[in-house]
């Protein structure tokens, strides 16, 4: 005979554990609803007895102000959704490039704390020691005073053998100047990347069946580079610059960052770097002992056990902290409305001066960056799910 | 056949492992790469040190007086302007006559946290010592008690500020953090999901929008005419933004306690509320030390953006002091690395105190 369980009485007690489970959270539910409401209605009142109109009708009306630089091309007349989409390019513009400088400077960082040189590993630690600890809206600002007052005015520019200048101006660099040959050589290089790419798959193919080592890494890069220059050559190879020139008022010719830019730009890349070098220190810290020895058993040196053996391991450890470390610069890059830097979070707030529409304005600064970050975290997740160990 | 003895030859002294020159050899001139490394690092050094030493020491001006500092401009630094504006950097726009009180409020916190991080007054009337100095903070700072003037809130600034904001916040934030910690992990579908909407809203936007809410938005969601004071609101954004960081840390804190953990607890009859206060949470806390100390020093350079939103804490303040005035706006430099070495001082030192604190917790776990 055996026990049978006893009977589950469903029964509105408040002893059962679902029965209270249920009324917390309906009076949370409440709660939070009853708030919501009273804000919604507070703000309702308020815009009514302020007069504030309400509404997203303002972004086809024309923006009425001058933006400092811009990707699209843009001017005062142009509707205000235009205005944001350029704050919103601008603000993707510096978060790729830092994101791109930041984890190359902070892998070199990390690296370095495990340097056979003294002088290395201090220099490292130093540099951690000394970006994190200060906050990053007084380093952009620092960065922004170096470049506007300390760099020499643009009538006698910094200057690198007459190509690369670097004055109050900004920085100035030559770019070619654009015809069928660059066009050929983009298009050659993207041919390039294919078969790259497909001579690497077939190359790890080749590997898994017969164990021979084919280098991964220097003939892609070689197919790359031939297929561009091929390119090149079938548009007639050619040679033509914009180079800058100082002019009276302001660099003519070439390509040039801006003084707010760079300010933002620099200021951002060394304070993350600085946390990305803490991130890959404690990553490389954290592959077992073992695996070293056994490489220095195997004969290979100290920078092939690095590249070979203990990186791979410790980039599984590394990928979920330094995607946060991503996202926190592209949310620091909202700071760049402290030095005039034309990003999404700049422009809300002249558009929300000019308009009024604070919530509004407010609510697409908060969606751009809500967006950004979970595509963000949505990419990096799934590069980590490849990067992970492939268990059974 | 008489064999004779043959010493063999004696094996080589050992090679130094210890000492001065044994370390250098290894750590410096291990190899043709490292001393190349360390030759042009020196060489590096040489070129550089001299100069900035120059700039920084031996050209600079330290007394507040303009015309040595207009005579030394290009060639050394200007450290007069802080012992002329050190005042305006420090207190901001308090009224000048008033300034000990301040000063007087900063101490007092300071010696609040000194208090609450030593081991030796870890007791239970710190709490009530919290609430008294917190007090007290308020009451030198606003006035209007007892003959002390009435100081409205937007005249405070400078280190005051910054102190309180980040203490206040960060002790205001950890409650929050651990409660919506628990929420994210309870089995209540409608609770956790608020928790979880929360706390992803909060760390997908930055602080600075949730500052331009603070200060554009509050006054509209407030009851018409009734909506407070400015710092207050700031310092509520700040709270609901560390919460949500906090929050994250501590639930991995709570994911760490082994689950039979709470099945021990939940067969000796405890209830929900005690399995998390006596068991669960004195094991998930210790376990996030480092990395909740972490938040606490972010916390306090988020600080820093309030200037933003036209408060003027330690950098609002020094804009206040110098962009004024045309003399000695040249020297917002050395104004600059004035304030970052305040800012350098505090969070060092807290990463320090959290490499002790870090030592103390574990010393249950290490053998």
């Amino acid at each position: 005979m055996t026990a049978r369980p006893p009977p589950r009485r469903r029964g509105w007690s408040w002893r059962s554990q679902a029965f209270r489970g249920l009324v917390y959270q309906l009076l949370a539910a409440a709660a939070i609803g009853l708030a919501l409401w009273f804000l919604a209605h507070n703000t309702i009142d308020n815009m009514r007895a302020r007069g504030i109109q309400s509404g997203f009708g303002f972004l086809l009306q024309p923006a009425g102000f001058d933006i400092g630089e811009s990707i699209i091309p843009y001017d005062a007349l142009d509707q205000n959704w235009r205005a944001f989409l350029v704050g919103i390019l601008n603000t993707l513009r510096v978060a790729v490039v830092g994101v791109v400088l930041a984890t190359v400077l902070g892998a070199l960082l990390g690296v370095g704390r495990f340097s056979r040189n003294a002088i290395v590993r201090g220099l490292c630690y130093g540099y951690v020691e000394l970006f994190r600890n200060i906050p990053v809206l007084l380093q952009l600002l620092v960065w922004y005073l170096f470049f506007t007052d300390i760099l020499p005015p643009i009538s006698e520019p910094l200057s690198l053998g007459g190509v690369i200048y670097l004055s109050k101006a900004g920085f100035s660099f030559p770019v070619p100047l654009w015809s069928l040959g660059q066009a050929l050589a983009a298009a050659g290089a993207t041919v390039g990347l294919a078969i790259a790419w497909a001579h690497r798959r077939w190359a790890i193919r080749q590997f898994e069946l017969t164990a021979r080592v084919r280098s991964l890494f220097w003939v892609p890069l070689a197919i790359v580079f031939a297929g561009s220059i091929l390119g090149w050559l079938a548009g007639g190879a050619p040679t033509a610059w914009n180079l800058p020139a100082p002019g009276a008022f302001s660099m003519e010719g070439g390509a040039s960052a801006t003084p707010e830019f760079l300010g933002v730009l620099l200021g951002l890349v060394l304070y993350t770097s600085a946390f990305i070098a803490e991130v890959v220190r404690a990553g490389i810290a954290s592959v077992a002992h073992g695996q070293v020895e056994a490489a220095g058993s195997l004969g290979l040196t100290r920078t092939q056990t690095m590249r070979l053996v203990t990186l791979p391991q410790a980039l599984r450890v590394i990928i979920p902290p330094i995607t946060s470390q991503y996202l926190n610069l592209t949310k620091n890059s909202s700071l760049a409305v402290a030095i005039g830097y034309p990003d999404v979070v700049s422009i809300a707030t002249t558009s929300l001066n000019n308009t009024g529409r604070a919530v509004e304005c407010i609510a697409i600064i908060m969606l751009v960056y809500l967006a950004t970050s979970l595509s963000t975290a949505g990419f990096m997740n799934w590069y980590n799910n490849r990067a992970a160990i492939k268990e059974r | 056949m008489a064999a004779t003895f043959q010493p063999i030859a004696p094996r080589p002294a050992p090679v130094r492992t210890g000492g001065l020159l044994a370390w250098l050899r290894a750590n410096l001139f291990g190899g043709w790469k490292s001393t190349l490394t360390t030759l042009l690092l020196a060489l590096a050094a040489l070129a550089w040190l001299p100069s900035i030493a120059q700039w920084g020491i031996f050209q600079a001006v330290f007394q507040p007086d303009i015309g040595s500092c207009q005579a030394a401009r290009g060639t050394g630094a200007c450290w007069g302007v802080v012992a002329e504006k050190y005042r305006l950097i420090i207190l901001g726009r308090y009224p000048f006559d008033e300034q000990w009180r301040p000063a007087l409020a900063t101490l007092l916190l300071m010696g609040l946290l000194v208090v609450s991080c030593t081991r030796r007054f870890w007791r239970a009337w710190l709490a009530p010592l919290w609430v008294v100095a917190l007090a007290g903070y308020f009451i030198l700072m606003r006035g209007g008690l007892w003959g002390l003037a009435l100081v409205p809130t937007d005249l405070w600034g400078g280190l005051p500020l910054t102190i309180m904001l980040a203490t206040l916040g960060i002790a205001l934030a950890f409650p929050i953090a651990v409660l919506v910690a628990l929420g994210r992990r309870s089995t209540l579908p409608a609770i956790r999901s608020m928790c979880i909407v929360y706390v992803e809203l909060v760390r997908g936007v930055p602080l600075i929008s949730v500052l331009f809410m603070a200060s554009f938005l509050f006054p509209l969601l407030m009851p018409m005419g009734k909506s407070p004071d400015v710092l207050l609101r700031v310092l509520v954004g700040i709270t609901l933004f560390a919460a949500a960081y906090l929050a994250e840390t501590v639930r991995g804190g709570l994911q760490a306690v082994p689950k039979g953990q709470i099945e021990a607890a939940a067969t000796l009859g405890l209830t929900y509320w005690q399995t998390q206060r006596k068991i669960v949470l004195p094991q998930a806390l210790a376990i996030v030390v480092p990395a909740v100390m972490n938040n606490f020093i972010a916390i306090f350079k988020d600080t820093s953006l309030v200037t933003i939103v036209s408060l003027y804490e330690l950098t609002g303040a020094l804009g206040l002091a110098l962009n004024a005035d045309a003399d000695w706006r040249p020297y917002k430099l050395e104004g600059y690395l004035f304030i970052a070495a305040i800012y350098f001082a505090f969070c060092f030192a807290m990463s320090r105190y959290s490499l002790w604190i870090e030592k103390q917790v574990g010393m249950s776990t290490t053998r």
